[in-house]
């Protein structure tokens, strides 16, 4: 009945793992049990969960990015603190745990905090940035969504029933095969990517489709914004490259669950094949990380800097390079695999080319500041400080790409240092700065500026101090992922790098105490200009919150910077004669209703409980063909309830442009329009 | 300065990395070091550009000059593009030659003929075969400095990376596969020989000691590995092959006849196999 599943799966294995498996359980408990107390299931099931509306989406995606932030974080600092402390000594963490912690931390910042967060930033701005009222495909959006949350649940209920993979977040077998790997573990992980794999093809397609095929009048592929450029050059990446991740999976999956042998050492199996694979994704992958990430700081730097970004042209084939060639790097991941020497030199060097492009990024952003008047925003410090220290993580990423340098490097801390060079400065940074710039975008109210820079000091702080000594440590020989250690010249740096990993726990503390706190002062922070940092994109001409439409007239645009374009042509906000019928997608329970079933499935697929296994997929075919089946996916917003929103829209803006004659706020430099009532 | 006292005191100056004991990591260090050099062309710019645009142009400062819609200079363009493929290219270049120049599969040039010796990743400990003086040890490897170390390479469980940091770059042991390292000590000494791919619970333990001996001392271990009373038959092997962490070292006095080609074979041998019915 149960497969593989018996009450030995609790974690009775140590006071560490009991203490991660109530807490994830109490956790859920808490937060379900407040929203009974509340009253807000109904709320939540209406105008959320079933919701296919972009921007309420994008929001749950971020929510999601932000709960698995702290999840991934406490790993972290977990490794931090037993390899501070496991010299000569088993610290205070098995091996058999430790290995379990390093997996799941890749596994959920790389899958479940960045990936989401990410889709969330593209979900709430992209189709207001380019004129539109939705993406092409909303339901398919909040199915991706459900996917991707279905596939973080697998990971989390793995601290409660059975273990996770020990295999590190790439899976690399032989040792993830069933012969090395015997238990639940690995699977988890190959179902939660799994899952979530399909939810990000599918986000892929629906941006593509989005930012080709419903641009506003007038923007030409040259007059996309910078984020725009990059949401599609990601989408593309994710069309291309997620497949080969979903395959290298599946015939894992196969080789442990049906034993077959594509990956096995012996009757036939190759490993080097899913290496490749897992790459052939993985490298694509990190530009897909970042390519958004560089969007933000385009438009923040051009933004706060009250200029428009330099070079647009060069960031745009930039960016256009960097996605192309993306996809032919990935095996500098496994130079010391025994590749011949032509083999290495052609992808060290293919590698180095990439550094050009990124070259030149930095520099276009640095001359966006160049003669402007820059506004010390949270995001502008994000910024600037990503701009001084992914340098340092572009270099020693083209140290790694030299194949004799690399045989040194490799698998040794210093791969870890560069890598989460590359991932907190230049990934994460970005997202908290496009997270502090658009917040009040996507909820209506800004966020508290003190807490945010000093979020951004323990962070930068924290990274420099936890991340520094890996290097060094890396020039002394110390392998990644090691559980002891007995070399006494390696503690003093592994300390530093714990206290490291103390600030940016401070750093965290910080966001949540933002985040409470401007909760608590919203009405004070309202925006109701809709435009809060004197905006230059089309994102700020709607209102803050925006309507479930966006834009109840859809704009022209005549310039790159649209809006500000508008604004000075005096042309930013005007009524028109008439309203219009607008047609809105419904909501529906099919996108949370397959998430479910998709998380039934992985669970059942872990366990071996075969007939869940069928009527779960039986469960999902269904919810598929009666979603399609559905002719009633469509109702029209009349014309005269538009008009409503609108003039509250305009009466918000009027009341935006009194406080702003007699208390000018800081970030507007050009007064606004005169409402026309 | 208090940068280098604690580097120096917390032994990074001699972190093997830096400091190397043997041609091919130093090597592959010089070849580091000629990469920081070149890159830092474009970095201190970088850093100077960030933090004097940054204070220049704050907002506050109002004798700055703002020129808000100057958004391109062609010159400016052509320099960011420019310099940083210059600096490609060198570093192609310098790809090129070291890449093949540091193939770790090929033999080094030498007076002296190499040592050779086969290597077996297991769980989680090392074998070392000497075929020519017909002796194997476990987590111990012990050659002549200034001869040529010929480093035969497969595994017997999952893959796993041999690494000895202060002779040169590490290589991947895979089972059913051969790798090659070739390695050269300047001097006698005593190094730290590691596996670095993570291999299951026993990983963190997984490490032996490289020697680099003397002609003579090494002549003499010889002698004394043959002294030992254990023999490295197929029965020892399998035994030997079971997981098993911070083994000893352990000396056998003879060792089974191709026993590092039939544990490859053990794994294609259905490869093999197939290939030999293709050519029929």
């Amino acid at each position: 009945m149960l497969g593989n599943l018996t009450i030995d799966a609790l974690p009775f294995y140590s006071w560490v793992a009991i203490s991660g498996a109530v807490i994830t359980v109490g956790g859920a408990l808490a937060v379900m049990g407040g929203i009974t107390w509340f009253g807000l299931w109904r709320i939540l099931w209406r105008e959320w969960l079933t919701s296919v509306d972009h921007k309420r989406i994008g929001i749950m995606y971020v929510t999601l990015a932000l709960i698995m932030l702290v999840r991934g974080f406490v790993d972290a600092i977990m490794m931090r603190g037993q390899q501070a402390v496991a010299l000569n000594s088993d610290g205070y963490l098995p091996p058999g745990h430790f290995d379990q912690i390093f997996s799941s931390h890749g596994t959920i910042m790389i899958f479940f905090m960045a990936m989401p967060f990410m889709t969330g930033l593209l979900n709430i701005i992209v189709p207001q940035q380019i004129g539109s009222r939705d993406v092409a495909f909303p339901f398919m959006n909040s199915v991706s969504l459900w996917l991707t949350t279905a596939g973080a649940g697998l990971v989390m209920i793995s601290l409660v029933v059975g273990r996770f993979s020990t295999a590190g977040w790439t899976a690399y077998p032989p040792y993830s095969g069933i012969e090395y790997s015997p238990g639940v573990g690995v699977d988890y992980w190959i179902w939660a990517v799994l899952i979530s794999g399909f939810g990000s093809t599918m986000t892929g397609i629906n941006f593509v489709v989005t930012i080709i095929m419903r641009r506003a009048r007038g923007m030409t592929l040259m007059r996309m914004p910078l984020f725009t450029w990059t949401a599609l050059c990601t989408s593309i990446l994710m069309i291309f490259a997620f497949p080969a991740l979903t395959v290298a999976c599946a015939l894992l999956g196969l080789d442990r669950m049906l034993g077959m042998h594509f990956f096995t050492n012996d009757a036939g199996g190759n490993m080097m094949n899913y290496i490749n694979l897992l790459w052939i994704w993985g490298h694509p992958e990190v530009y897909i990380l970042i390519l958004p990430a560089f969007g933000i700081f385009s438009e923040v730097a051009a933004t706060f800097s009250g200029k428009p970004l330099f070079g647009y042209k060069s960031l745009v084939y930039a960016t256009v390079a960097i996605a192309f060639l993306s996809f032919t790097v990935w095996l500098h991941h496994f130079f010391t695999m025994g590749s011949s020497a032509n083999v290495n030199t052609f992808f060290g060097i293919a590698t180095m080319i990439i550094a050009v492009p990124t070259g030149v990024k930095v520099f276009d952003w640095l001359f966006t500041m160049y003669r402007g008047r820059i506004r010390f925003h949270p995001s502008m410090m994000w910024t600037i400080g990503f701009i001084v220290t992914f340098v340092i993580g572009g270099m020693t990423g083209v140290l790694l790409a030299l194949p004799p340098a690399d045989y040194l490097m490799h698998n040794t801390t210093f791969l870890v240092a560069h890598f989460h060079n590359m991932i907190i400065p230049g990934v994460l940074f970005g997202y908290l700065a496009g997270y502090m710039y658009w917040f009040p975008k996507a909820l209506g109210f800004t966020l508290n500026e003190r807490w945010g820079r000093r979020s951004f000091w323990c962070w930068l702080i924290g990274f420099y101090l936890a991340f520094m000594p890996l290097y060094a440590l890396g020039f002394m020989g110390m392998p990644r992922r090691m559980e002891h250690y007995s070399v006494a010249e390696w503690q003093p740096y592994l300390i530093v790098a714990a206290l490291g990993a103390c600030l940016v726990l401070l750093g965290i503390a910080c966001l949540i105490i933002q985040l409470v706190v401007s909760a608590s002062e919203w009405q004070e922070a309202r925006d109701d200009s809709g435009d809060p940092w004197n905006g230059r994109t089309l994102e700020w001409l709607t209102s803050s919150p925006p309507a479930p439409y966006n834009f109840a007239v859809l704009p022209e645009v005549g310039d790159i910077d649209a809006f500000f374009d508008m604004k000075r042509r005096g042309a930013a906000y005007q009524r028109p004669a008439r309203y219009q019928d607008i047609t809105m997608p419904r909501n529906t329970g099919a996108g949370p209703i397959l998430g479910g079933l998709a998380f039934a499935l992985g669970f059942a697929g872990v366990w071996h409980i075969w007939w869940l296994v069928i009527a779960s997929a039986l469960g999902m075919w269904a919810a598929i063909i009666f979603r399609a089946s559905n002719d009633d996916a469509e109702f029209r917003l009349p014309a005269g309830e538009v008009e409503k929103i609108e003039n509250q829209r305009f009466e918000a803006l009027a009341k935006a442009s009194r406080t702003e004659t007699e208390n000018p706020a800081p970030y507007s430099t050009q007064p606004l329009p005169e409402s026309p009532t | 300065m208090g940068a280098v006292l604690l580097s120096s005191g917390c032994g990074l100056s001699d972190a093997p990395l830096l400091d190397p004991k043997g041609p091919i990591a130093l090597a592959e260090r010089d070849l580091l070091f000629t990469a920081v050099a070149l890159l830092l062309i474009v970095i201190i710019p970088v850093f100077v550009l960030a933090f004097w645009f940054t204070w220049r142009y704050r907002a506050s400062n109002s004798k700055a000059r703002y020129d808000p819609d100057w958004s391109y200079s062609a010159r400016i363009d052509a320099v960011i593009w420019l310099i940083p493929a210059l600096i490609v290219v060198a570093l192609g270049v310098l790809v090129w030659i070291n890449t093949h120049k540091l193939d770790p599969f090929k033999p080094l040039a030498s007076a002296v003929p190499p040592l050779e010796v086969e290597v077996v990743a297991q769980d989680w400990k090392w074998l070392f075969i000497y075929p020519a003086q017909e002796i194997a040890v476990v987590n111990q490897l012990v050659f002549p400095s200034q001869t040529p170390l010929s480093l035969k390479i497969t595994s017997d469980t999952v893959m796993n990376s041999f690494f000895i940091p202060a002779l040169g770059g590490q290589i991947f042991a895979m089972a059913g596969m051969e790798t090659r390292l070739n390695l050269l000590a300047d001097a006698p000494g005593r190094f730290v020989g590691q596996n670095t791919q993570y291999s299951g619970s026993g990983f963190s333990d997984q490490h032996f000691e490289a020697i680099a001996a003397s002609q003579e001392d090494f002549d003499a271990w010889v002698a004394k590995v043959k002294q030992s009373p254990d023999r490295l038959d197929a029965a020892t092997y399998r035994a030997l092959a079971l997981p098993s962490s911070k083994h000893p070292v352990t000396y056998y006095s003879a060792v089974e006849r191709n026993l590092f080609h039939k544990i490859i074979a053990r794994y294609s041998r259905s490869q093999a196999h197939t290939d030999q019915a293709v050519a029929k």
